[in-house]
């Protein structure tokens, strides 16, 4: 945590120079860096999962509030299954844990989601991903309230924007980095988005991602798209620790591809 | 929110066409419309075009099955395209509808913030294609069908409030009249039963004119 209380003090920073690719996540694969995977479970025997360093679940407390409980290290659904073996293909040293706040194959509750999320916040995290939004307007101040808390302590939520008219949350908070997909095939390219709320478009579409049953699928979607860019993070953190999500977000519009590599003097359309 | 049992004609009607449209524009093998069982969290087939058409349609599957599953958890449109490499998979779709598609793409139906359902489609044809164009356009059609699903039950609500009869639009004025008139005071009774025996003559003479003038 930064120590900074007064102006002019000096505390622990990593130094933003020239920011390409190579001095973004050069080398990386996402050592030291600790990823959460708020979804449906984590089926942690699958090969492209290559495990989970804990597994936990929100379940309703004895007073019928939604607590955070270890839980097995399984997805019956494959959902968050699937996020995990991308982030473990892009940065495949990150600790992963998983948090279950999707349950039984219904729409999560948003209160188990907030929970889940309170949880990884108080945690410590650097990373957070949610493959996943809530519709619910009752739960729209309380996720801002959290993801400003997030963003103020050095964890960074990654959250999949949505691809439909409605009103979802977190993925439009200016705290947290939003995420659509792009039609690439290689994982390690993304796109800046000059016309937010979406800030960047990571690959999503026919994604080889790890199923029910250890059995492999291709996938599209949003919610494919938001693990590389929780990799590619974890990347860049495991290289950069004292970064803040500010920072952070700065590197990823620096190294985009579409902004790292202009055309003709001029930035490409994403 | 739209029930999943009993299906109402209009709500048969407004999910047949849809699916159809959307099995249409897509070339598609066949698409359809699954509802969440509010007391289960099942998912019912509401409507199918095209395989599985005669005999899908009634059918549940527990929550968090296949596809749809997934698009109800997340809330999000979602493309998959070689379930058919998924033994598991196959052999379950196999037993539970007669057939077993390549791809499947589905979004979900919200309704007041909760997902109640899924738009899906089946094995889209052959001609070059746009997945994300693909993906996005169904899940505008998603949304044109839950907000389809939105008016018919406040259509439904309102015939529940008149009685599904338009010429009864005034019984709930009447009813309410009815209730209060005991305990009005003498004075007030007498002027509303006065008014009320005029209101009854003025449509009884109305009656007969309009038979005058229908006649």
């Amino acid at each position: 945590m930064p120590s900074a209380a007064v102006p002019g003090e000096r505390f622990d920073v990593s130094p933003i120079g020239l920011v390409t690719r190579d001095w973004a996540w050069g080398d990386a694969d996402g050592s030291g860096v600790r990823v959460c995977l708020l979804d449906s479970g984590v089926d942690a025997s699958h090969p492209l999962v290559g495990g989970v360093d804990a597994a936990m679940g929100v379940i309703a407390g004895e007073d019928g509030d939604p607590i955070v409980v270890p839980a097995d290290p399984v997805d019956e659904a494959g959902h968050g299954t699937a996020c995990a073996s991308l982030i473990r293909l892009v940065a495949p040293r990150v600790s992963l844990t998983s948090v279950r706040v999707l349950a039984n194959g219904k729409n999560g509750t948003g209160a188990a989601l907030l929970s889940g999320l309170d949880w990884a916040i108080s945690e410590g995290f650097d990373i957070i991903n949610m493959s996943l939004s809530t519709t619910h307007d009752k739960f729209r101040d309380r996720l801002r309230e959290l993801a400003d808390r997030a963003y103020f302590r050095r964890c960074v939520i990654v959250a999949s924007a949505h691809n439909m008219p409605v009103q979802s949350y977190p993925w439009p908070f200016a705290s947290v980095i939003s995420v659509a997909s792009h039609d690439g095939t290689d994982p390690m390219t993304y796109f800046y988005n000059p016309a937010p709320p979406v800030e960047f478009y990571a690959r999503g579409v026919r994604v080889r991602v790890a199923w029910t049953g250890g059995r492999e699928t291709l996938s599209t979607g949003n919610s494919f798209a938001t693990p590389h860019m929780t990799a590619i993070s974890a990347l860049i953190l495991s290289k950069h620790p004292m970064l803040t999500p500010f920072q952070l977000k700065s590197v990823l519009y620096l190294a985009a591809e579409n902004v790292a590599t202009p055309v003709g003097g001029l930035h490409a359309d994403s | 929110m739209p029930t999943v049992n009993p299906p109402d004609l209009t709500q048969s009607r407004l999910l047949q066409s849809i699916v159809e449209v959307a099995r249409s524009f897509y070339g598609a093998a066949a698409a359809s419309v699954f509802l969440v069982d509010d007391q289960t969290g099942d998912l019912v087939f509401e409507a199918v075009a095209g395989k599985g058409e005669s005999s899908l349609h009634g059918a549940r599957f527990p929550a968090g099955t296949g596809i749809a599953g997934w698009t109800v958890m997340c809330g999000q449109p979602l493309l998959i395209d070689d379930v058919s490499d998924n033994p598991q998979f196959s052999r379950d779709a196999a037993e539970s509808t007669g057939y077993v598609p390549q791809s499947i793409m589905a979004a979900p139906l919200f309704h007041e913030g909760d997902c109640v359902g899924v738009l899906e489609v089946l094995d889209r044809d052959s001609q070059p294609r746009c997945d994300l164009g693909d993906l996005d356009a169904l899940g505008l059609l998603a949304t044109e069908t839950a907000a389809a699903l939105a008016l018919l039950v406040r259509l439904r609500s309102l015939e529940s409030e008149f009685g599904g009869d338009n010429s009864a639009a005034g019984m709930p004025l009447l009813r309410r009249v009815a209730e209060r008139l005991p305990t009005a005071s003498a004075q007030v009774s007498a002027t509303v039963t006065k008014l009320l025996a005029m209101a009854d003559e003025l449509l009884a003479d109305g009656g007969a004119s309009a038979g005058a003038v229908g006649a």
